[in-house]
């Protein structure tokens, strides 16, 4: 197996366990660190290709990443404060009871 | 494959797997905490130093902190009666299983996987800094605009309500 191999295997393993948290969990929270773990899996196959890349000279994978990295800051915050918002009007972070809107 | 990228690989994803499993909301985001610093290793091992450093500050430093706060203002902190996983967890495991699939073909069938490590030494943070400062200005500027709003909407969002008249 090549090193970027590993590493890319290491980014599915968490990208997977990542979408399974965010999929199954009953907890708001719960999905929202199943996404940032997701999040984590894509700068870390950012990360591998750059480093593995002939043009690594360029730092193309590093800025990307830094970009990202704030992206999801800004999410993080923004997708907590919809958690807390919510859990004060229906007194639950449980999103199968998160349902006024269903038909 | 070394002997350290072989412990913090599987240190992470054993992390990554406690965060997403067990029922205490708290030991979650402690385990999820562990995830990021195994990670910012990863950032370390590929010789990414900006990138490991800043992935521990914000990630273990801020969204962990972050991600605690919010377990401990929704009451989440003690464990829940009902089960943790909600009633279609099967639906959502065949999806995440189906994802793996077409990852796994992906990844089997690919052949531009490079074998040898190439040689990196022009990555220090003053170089970072001057193709931010340049090259990358207008992403740099669009992204301090968007860390604005963001966190002035999530204090609007998070803000108590007054009672209008």
């Amino acid at each position: 197996m090549s090193p970027l191999f590993t590493y890319l295997v290491v980014s599915t393993f968490l990208f997977v366990i990542g979408l399974v948290g965010a999929l199954t969990r009953r907890n708001a929270i719960m999905v929202l660190i199943g996404i940032e773990l997701m999040l984590n899996a894509a700068n870390l196959n950012f990360i591998a290709f750059w480093r593995f890349s002939s043009h690594a000279e360029a730092l193309a994978g590093i800025m990307f990443v830094i970009f990202s990295i704030a992206v999801a800051a800004a999410e993080a915050a923004v997708g907590l404060a919809l958690i807390i918002a919510i859990n004060r009007h229906y007194k639950t972070t449980d999103v199968t009871q998160m349902d006024s809107m269903r038909g | 494959m070394t002997v350290s990228f072989a412990i913090i690989a599987i240190l992470t994803i054993a992390s990554a797997i406690a965060a997403m499993t067990l029922r205490n909301l708290v030991h979650c985001a402690l385990a999820l905490a562990g995830a990021f610093a195994g990670l910012a290793a990863l950032y370390l091992q590929l010789d990414a130093q900006f990138i490991g450093f800043a992935q521990i500050l914000v990630y273990v430093g801020a969204v962990a902190i972050l991600i605690v706060f919010a377990i401990l203002l929704t009451g989440g902190s003690d464990p829940a009666k009902q089960p943790i996983f909600s009633s279609g967890w099967c639906i959502g495991a065949g999806v995440a299983l189906a994802v793996l699939g077409v990852l796994v073909w992906a990844l089997r069938s690919s052949h531009t996987i490079n074998e040898t490590l190439p040689d990196v030494s022009n990555t220090s943070v003053r170089r970072i800094g001057d193709q931010l400062m340049t090259k990358y200005i207008l992403p740099l500027e669009v992204i301090g605009l968007l860390l604005t709003a963001a966190l002035i909407g999530a204090v609007i969002i998070a803000m108590k309500e007054e009672k209008t008249k």
